[in-house]
């Protein structure tokens, strides 16, 4: 910092200028490195509270089983792992994983299309927005199994549209919501940034809103997929179709021959899918996060 | 009654008794009144005063953000416009911040590209460009927004407190890194501050505003030989003096 004790005009030659910014950047920046650990250690950290979390339950569930609660109905974890292990032998179970995997991914993509289309004219166009607005969250509050009576009316009993339509209509609303969130808090300083750089209209949208509001889409997108997955495995238990095996089906299969091993085993299933795909989002939230800096 | 209109005036901003006045009845609040200032092409105008005399609103009318609620507002050429804080966008990269000013006026991809590296030069950030703002500290920060700003190829860059936030060190090296960019590019500025040393070793000229309503009642020439620097004898005696001023001002506040 010869500028400092050096008792002359710092301005005085470029060089010496250029030589002290670059010093003083470099003691600035100091402190923000090597905060990031390697990537197998922050793995193992991420995920042995989730193998200890599902030991527990394994243990307490055999704990209970010990005990002999309700033991002619209720299997132990060993019984019923060794089920899932031997459906897991079997393509019964994987056509109805990828039927209902199938059932997932449309139904989502239709909802996020439409999602993303009424939330961006809703967040543009401001009378819509008192028009349509509240009747966005009104419909989100609605529980989707209570829309199937209309949807197999509509669509007729053991039709796929009517499954699909109770997707869309649970994960849409999130997803519109999410991209007005994003778009309503955009900082107002980003904004008056991009104004005064010349970005207008369309452009504002496309280089400005849009990547503002990433980070809260993809929370939207999140909460929509818990409600797609959720509506969509509430249809397949009530909208039965033939000859086409499903998660549902299987459950609801498993439910008339009181098989509770394979009812559990399926369930387990669920879970883990929906853990996965929501294990996804979060990791999209992440990198967006690590990206901007907001970890 | 008002306008705000772009002319080839030989002054590149001029306020005519531009009044702004918030709310209505009662509880209006007159944030600026009758103000009249003239910014000659080049010219480094800094703008002093306390809480409330309306400096933000002056540049946001400047920059066509707002609109006065009487008076006129010419501004001859682009203007560009920076803030206390950086107001980069976290998506984007050093470069990529830069980039997008420069899409903004209609540069060719090319063109951007090494216009872009050439700013990061001018602000001593050479090897930054692909780090994001998160990655960079305050001042450097403060920096890529400056290069930001003369991307916009601006006649008239506004700058609200743009060092505010920064300690002193840091904001030191940003005045020196400021004034050498002034240099040579006929930049009229007009620097919004509240930190009277600052505004004499920036200024060609220090305006001193009255809070409530924001009115103009002083005017210093700055006529110290530049390179400056904040803790020098002749900046240290004309700071003292508008200082006097300002505490003159402020008091008749408190009674």
């Amino acid at each position: 910092m010869a500028s400092d004790f050096g008792g002359r005009p710092s301005a005085g030659g470029t060089q010496v200028a250029a030589a002290e910014q670059a010093g003083h950047d470099a003691l600035d920046l100091a402190d923000a490195g090597g905060r990031r650990s390697r990537l197998a250690v922050r793995a193992w950290q991420a995920l042995w509270p989730k193998l200890l979390a599902v030991a527990l339950v394994i243990v307490i569930w055999e704990l209970i089983h010990l005990t002999g609660w309700k033991e002619l109905v209720l299997p132990g974890p060993g019984v019923t792992l060794s089920n899932l292990w031997a459906q897991a032998q079997t393509s019964l179970l994987w056509r109805a994983i990828g039927t209902t995997l199938e059932r997932a991914v449309i139904g989502f993509a239709l909802a996020v299309l439409i999602g993303v289309v009424i939330g961006a004219l809703v967040a543009r166009i401001r009378p819509l927005r008192a028009a349509v607005g509240s009747m966005i969250t009104a419909l989100q509050t609605m529980p989707s199994i209570a829309w199937f009576p209309f949807a197999i009316i509509l669509f007729g009993s053991g039709s796929t549209s009517a499954i699909l339509f109770v997707v869309v209509l649970g994960a849409a609303p999130s997803i519109a919501n999410g991209l007005i969130a994003g778009v309503d808090y955009t900082p107002p300083l980003l904004l008056k940034a991009g104004t005064v750089m010349g970005l207008r209209r369309v452009s504002l949208y496309r280089f400005l809103i849009l990547p503002a509001s990433l980070p809260t889409f993809v929370a939207g997108l999140k909460q929509g997929w818990a409600f797609a997955w959720r509506s969509l495995l509430a249809g397949e238990l009530i909208v039965i179709i033939a000859n086409k095996p499903s998660l549902g089906i299987l459950l609801s299969t498993y439910q008339d021959q009181t098989d509770m091993p394979s009812t559990i085993a399926v369930m387990i299933v669920i879970l883990i899918i929906g853990l996965c795909v929501d294990s996804l989002f979060g990791l999209a939230d992440h990198s967006i996060r690590r990206r901007w800096g907001l970890t | 009654m008002s306008t705000t209109a772009v002319t080839e005036a030989p002054a590149t901003v001029t306020l005519t008794g531009v009044s702004k006045v918030y709310g209505r009845g009662g509880t209006a609040v007159h944030a600026l009144d009758q103000v009249s200032l003239t910014a000659s092409p080049g010219e480094f105008t800094c703008l002093i005063g306390a809480s409330g005399c309306g400096k933000s609103t002056l540049l946001n009318l400047v920059a066509g953000l707002d609109k006065p609620t009487a008076g006129q507002i010419a501004v001859g050429g682009r203007v560009a416009l920076m803030f206390q804080e950086p107001g980069l966008f976290p998506w984007l990269t050093a470069a990529g911040n830069i980039e997008l000013a420069l899409r903004a006026r209609g540069a060719a991809k090319a063109e951007r590209r090494a216009k872009a590296a050439e700013l990061l030069d001018t602000v001593h950030l050479g090897g930054f460009g692909k780090k994001r703002p998160h990655e960079l500290s305050g001042g450097m920060r403060q920096r890529v927004a400056l290069a930001r700003a003369l991307a916009q190829d601006a006649d008239v860059l506004l700058m609200d407190e743009p060092f505010g936030a920064l300690d002193a060190m840091t904001r030191d090296l940003l005045h020196d890194e400021l004034d050498r960019v002034c240099q040579g590019r006929n930049l009229t500025v007009l620097f919004v501050t509240h930190n009277v040393r600052e505004a004499v070793r920036l200024g060609d000229r220090v305006v001193v505003l009255s809070s409530r309503p924001g009115r103009i009642i002083a005017e210093y020439q700055v006529p110290i030989d530049r390179p400056r620097r904040i803790d020098s004898a002749p900046v240290a005696e004309l700071a003292g003096t508008i200082t006097d001023r300002l505490r003159e001002e402020m008091s008749r506040h408190g009674k």
